[in-house]
């Protein structure tokens, strides 16, 4: 029990980064963005190669950070990743979800937005194959918690989470005490009037798709730390993803933190009573239990 | 009479094409005076505001803001104009708080920022009291004031303001037009929609009146105040020169 709730906690800690950018997304631009999940792998497969260019170019940047299956060369990459993958979602707003913004309903948003998971998922395994792949394949040691119940934690397992919440603290600051964060906030809750207080809503949404991809790419190469890296990690990752955006309120950044976390809490949580075969069910069920109790999730609220 | 601050010409706009909520509607705001618009629901007064303030596209005609043309530019680029616009409804970021509301609105004011502020929250003594509450906790007149607050931040030339007193109390409703009265003596002009006619014609230096989106008469707001056809039109719904 002890051990799922850490690692439901872990779970939790990528999939809030994941979150936090889909909220925004789909409160700010109004659509549910189904290939949000795909920007994860996206920033996994792009770590993955520049880990291996770096790596290459200077060996002594695959030393290893003291216990971490992270070496240097993987953290360089992961900064090249959050930038490439927030440049790489700006560039699919515009060429595809902007034109169809300006000309389509909200729900040719969804078929398009799956249509781009489709493409994403389908163009990364036949660049990289189906096969799965791994940031490190030497076999991480877990550092023994307690025996009597056995806890197991692995010294990455505490870097992912502790990253995490800095990160989260990162975004909390600026969203808490910036005129920027302040703009980012009053374009969430009501975008006319963020731009009748003279906010450039082209420019926030911008942002909003930089900031969420980098998260995105974060998230990714964290999941990829404690799981294998395959083309379809995408589609494994957006129920649980959306589960968390629903469950903390949509246009919540705060909401999708603790959405990630409950997430995964309950996902892990669920094996102690259920086969494993039936976790990918629970967020599904917290979705409709938010749904139905909270139809705005925990923090969120009907739009102006 | 003062000079011409905003003048709208011919201005045909609506939310969907081919489908004009306003239709070729002309009026002119002065320097330093409250301009009233009123008619009845579905005249298009609120329209009218939006297409000013940049928020419904106008179709044809022309919107100039001291003789230069404003037609078609985005709100937020309109307050860098020296217009400021505040909604009926939802005109605060409930999430933020008070200061954040007015940060968010000041941080265009530059150097000038510090000094602004501190003199929003001397004319607004029961914001500065409240500066870290959030906005969504504030009463209906307070949150009116926060939005007039936020909107003076930019030290507007023209204030747009849509029904300000709706849903206020009688007494709050009429704080809020009588600081819109006072502001004008501070050399802003207000465009003003109002519901609440009566206290408002008092309050207005001239009045317009659409009707069905097209103008209908407009004149000094005490001589059509005094006007017994104006009761009609706007009680009756009926148009001038209507059988």
């Amino acid at each position: 029990m002890i051990q799922n709730m850490i690692d439901g906690v872990l779970t939790g800690s990528y999939l809030s980064l994941g979150a936090i950018g889909l909220t925004l997304v789909m409160h700010i631009l109004r659509f549910a963005n189904f290939s949000h999940a795909e920007l994860l792998s996206l920033g996994a497969y792009a770590a993955l190669v520049f880990d291996a260019l770096f790596a290459h170019l200077a060996p002594l940047l695959a030393t290893k950070l003291g216990p971490l299956s992270l070496t240097w060369s993987l953290s360089a990459a992961i900064l090249i990743s959050m930038v490439l993958t927030g440049v790489s979602a700006v560039i699919i707003d515009r060429l595809v979800f902007k034109r169809v913004r300006e000309k389509g309903q909200e729900l040719s948003m969804v078929f398009a937005s799956f249509g781009m998971a489709l493409i994403i998922r389908n163009v990364i395994g036949l660049i990289f194959g189906l096969s799965p792949q791994l940031y490190s394949k030497d076999i991480a040691f877990a550092t023994v918690l307690s025996r009597d119940p056995l806890i197991l934690v692995k010294p990455d397992q505490v870097f992912v989470l502790v990253a995490a919440l800095l990160l989260m603290l990162l975004l909390h600051l600026v969203l808490s005490r910036t005129t920027f964060g302040y703009s980012l906030r009053a374009v969430a809750e009501n975008p006319t009037l963020a731009q009748v207080n003279g906010v450039n809503l082209q420019r926030t949404v911008l942002a909003v798709w930089l900031i969420g991809g980098g998260l995105a790419a974060v998230a990714g190469v964290f999941y990829g730390l404690s799981h294998q890296i395959i083309p379809v990690m995408g589609r494994d990752l957006v129920l649980p993803i959306f589960a968390a955006t629903i469950v903390g309120g949509i246009g919540s950044v705060y909401g999708a933190v603790l959405g990630g976390f409950i997430v995964g809490l309950a996902t892990n949580l669920s094996l102690v009573l259920l086969p494993s075969g039936y976790t990918p069910s629970v967020p599904f069920l917290l979705i409709l239990a938010v749904l139905i109790v909270r139809p705005h999730g925990l923090f969120g609220e009907a739009r102006a | 009479m003062p000079e011409a601050i905003l003048t709208a010409t011919e201005v045909t706009a609506g939310y969907v094409p081919d489908l004009p909520i306003l239709r070729q509607v002309s009026m002119t705001a002065r320097a330093g005076q409250i301009t009233l618009i009123i008619g009845p629901n579905g005249a298009g007064k609120s329209t009218l505001i939006k297409a000013i303030a940049g928020l419904v596209s106008v179709t044809s005609g022309a919107i100039a803001l001291g003789g230069a043309d404003i037609t078609g530019l985005r709100p937020d680029r309109l307050t860098t104009r020296g217009i400021a616009y505040v909604p009926q409804t939802d005109n605060v970021f409930r999430s933020l708080t008070i200061r954040q509301n007015l940060d968010l609105a000041l941080r265009r004011a530059g150097a000038d920022g510090p000094a602004r502020l501190a003199a929003l929250l001397a004319q607004f003594p029961a914001l500065a009291d409240k500066q870290r509450d959030k906005a969504g906790t504030l009463s209906g007149g307070q949150r009116q004031f926060l939005a007039i607050a936020m909107a003076l931040a930019t030290a507007p030339r023209l204030v747009l303001m849509d029904e300000p007193s709706a849903g206020l109390s009688p007494k709050a409703a009429q704080d809020v037009l009588e600081h819109a009265r006072a502001l004008t003596a501070g050399g802003v002009s207000i465009l003003l929609v109002e519901q609440n006619v009566n206290q408002a014609m008092r309050l207005a230096d001239h009045c317009y009146i659409l009707a069905e989106g097209r103008n209908q008469l407009d004149g000094p707001a005490q001589d059509l105040l005094d006007d017994p056809v104006v009761g009609e039109i706007y009680l009756g719904g009926r148009r001038v020169g209507a059988a």
